[in-house]
């Protein structure tokens, strides 16, 4: 059964103090959870798992959409060729249009895909949040907490300033 | 007057979705009455043919597509305000850009339907689907008009996206606050966000691309939307200067349109706290550059078009300047330039009601403006012997009248179901200026 032990900030300045003071005690970076109603930027806390490859996919996804409005402009036209007096059949004047589109389309399509999978949006199965946080509390806390250090996570949570702390089974 | 905390935001502009008044069910009663009679248009059009409606040899564009490169043009407004201000990092955005953002997905929508209104046969729009048939045709990817379709579709698909996105927090935090069936629906629509730093962090990657691809998009659609009459040889539609002409006349009756559904929102969600006259006076500024940049792209048509002195052209030329289409032109200056100029650049005039006044005139001039680029072209192309004149009916009238009735009433509905100020957006800002303070 999994659970988690947490408690609720006021402020970043001791959600911040909450994080540093749990990895202190040796508790597992992956294992620290931290959910706010707003990003924050400003604090360490806010920053973790910063790095992301999105805008290279995108780019990636870019480059495939524009392949894709290249063969879609280009080789349909030469398998229904239509004679329009004096143009040609294919050429990269009007293909280019048709391949930009695709290309911004194909980018776009790939942030957003690659957006919902690395938030794991969406997530249906239970995790751990409290709706306090939607009135401005800041969730730092521990999943799965190693049986011998509950105590040691509990003064963690309460020396930093916590309004509350609670137990939450996720089942 | 003291800061308003999170809570308090978030009070203030979730108010709008737990409170219903009487009001709201008149305006949507009397909006959604107006969209009924355009339907009822369109059925009878459909039914009866497209006779109907005024569009006459020569002139075969008329209201509908005045209509449709306006709404287009509206568009624009959303996602250039909402995606060029949050690169430029202008913190004075964060209660405009989601309000903007609507604008562009609503506008762009009625606006893509106004190809489909304008066929004889609209059930048989899904000729234009690429599939192998009997028939051995496939679209033309040498055309304008289906350049326009991938380029509308990516920046409908673009702009769906560029709204949807930040609004998920938005509707995490409906979620816990509501009860019942509104918990149910708002907890599917937020997809179980919850808010970590990596959802944050995803999030804002996911916007800053977004906003730096929906810019060269936005430029692309009406430029595109340009191009239905500049890769035609007709009289003033064959020149080189339609492309950044329409997309800055797009930027010109976009912003106006923001200026509008911002004062009304201000005016009926009392939101006066967050949409201040900051707002309208750093939209103002920008709508008078519009204006300015508008005259100077006319002028230099026009100047260009009479100094050729190239016959055809002048026939058109003069019907817009002394002849029967005077009175629609020089009612566009007016609405266009002559009026909000002195308004928007005199900063006593500048108020929140001068820059409403402003852009009232605007939509009507660039609606005008549409309309006066296609019709004395068509209706004065070459041979005098062709030339002929449009008067649109009551079913074209009805149709045009129903999409600002459709307009508004989306408009409307959003409001009562998503915060039209960005909650999260707003507690971001407040918390750099805490920031910046200690």
């Amino acid at each position: 059964m999994r659970e988690a032990l947490y408690a609720l900030y006021s402020d970043p300045e001791s959600a911040q103090r909450a994080v540093d003071a749990l990895r202190s005690a040796s508790i597992e970076e992956r294992a620290i959870a931290v959910v706010s109603s707003e990003p924050f930027e400003g604090y360490e806390f806010g920053r973790r798992e910063h790095r992301t490859a999105m805008p290279w996919l995108a780019a990636l996804g870019g480059m495939i959409g524009g392949a894709a409005g290249y063969a879609l402009s280009v080789l349909t036209q030469k398998a229904y060729p239509l004679p329009t007096g004096g143009m040609p059949i294919s050429t990269m004047w009007t293909n280019g249009i048709v391949t930009y589109e695709m290309m911004m389309l194909g980018a776009i399509l790939t942030t957003l895909a690659v957006l919902l999978v690395s938030a794991r949006l969406p997530a249906w199965k239970a995790r751990v949040y409290d709706p306090a946080v939607s009135n401005g509390q800041i969730l730092v806390g521990v999943v799965n907490p190693p049986e011998a250090s509950r105590i040691a996570i509990q003064e963690a949570l309460r020396g930093s300033g916590a309004v509350e702390t609670k137990e939450l089974v996720l089942g | 007057m003291t800061e308003k905390t999170g809570n308090q935001i978030a009070d203030d502009l979730l108010r709008p979705l737990f409170r219903t008044s009487l009001r709201f069910y008149l305006v949507v009663a009397l909006l959604g009455l107006s969209v009924v009679a355009a339907f009822s248009a369109f059925g009878y059009q459909a039914y009866s043919g497209i006779g109907v409606a005024g569009i006459r040899r020569p002139v075969f564009w008329g209201f509908y597509i005045t209509n449709f490169v306006f709404w287009i043009g509206i568009s624009h407004a959303g996602t250039l305000i909402s995606a060029i201000l949050r690169l430029a990092n202008a913190t004075w955005r964060r209660p405009v850009t989601r309000c903007a953002e609507v604008i562009t997905v609503f506008a762009l929508s009625i606006g893509a339907m106004f190809p489909v209104i304008h066929l004889g046969r609209p059930w048989l729009a899904f000729w234009l689907i690429p599939y192998p048939s009997e028939r051995l045709i496939w679209p033309n990817f040498r055309s304008p008009l289906v350049w326009d379709f991938f380029a509308i579709n990516t920046y409908l698909i673009g702009s769906v996206a560029f709204l949807t996105l930040p609004i998920i927090p938005d509707w995490a935090l409906v979620r816990d606050k509501a009860s019942g069936w509104r918990k149910r629906v708002y907890g599917i629509l937020s997809l179980g966000w919850r808010g970590t730093p990596k959802q944050w962090s995803r999030l804002e990657t996911a916007m800053h691309i977004m906003a730096i691809a929906i810019i060269p998009v936005a430029v692309s659609v009406h430029t595109i939307v340009s191009w239905d009459f500049a890769m035609a040889p007709v009289p003033m539609w064959h020149s080189t200067i339609f492309g950044p002409y329409f997309v800055a006349g797009a930027i010109f009756s976009g912003i106006a349109g923001l200026i509008l559904a911002m004062a009304l929102l201000r005016k009926f969600l009392h939101l006066e706290e967050y949409l201040k006259p900051l707002h309208f006076d750093n939209l103002g500024k920008l709508l008078l550059m519009m204006s300015l940049l508008w005259f100077y792209f006319v002028f230099a048509e026009r100047l260009t078009t009479w100094y050729g002195n190239e016959p055809s052209e002048m026939a058109v030329f003069w019907s817009t300047q002394r002849g029967a289409f005077a009175p629609l032109f020089w009612t566009m200056v007016f609405c266009n330039f002559l009026l909000p100029v002195p308004i928007l650049a005199i900063k006593r005039l500048r108020t929140i009601t001068g820059t409403v006044v402003a852009s009232l005139g605007v939509v009507v001039g660039m609606w005008l403006e549409r309309y006066l680029i296609i019709v004395p072209s068509l209706a004065r192309k070459y041979l005098p012997s062709g030339w002929g004149n449009y008067s649109p009916t009551w079913v074209e009238i009805t149709i045009t009248l129903g999409t600002f009735g459709g307009m508004a009433l989306l408009y409307v509905l959003f409001s009562k179901a998503v915060p039209i100020i960005s909650i999260w957006e707003l507690k971001v800002g407040k918390q750099k200026v805490l920031d910046g303070r200690r």
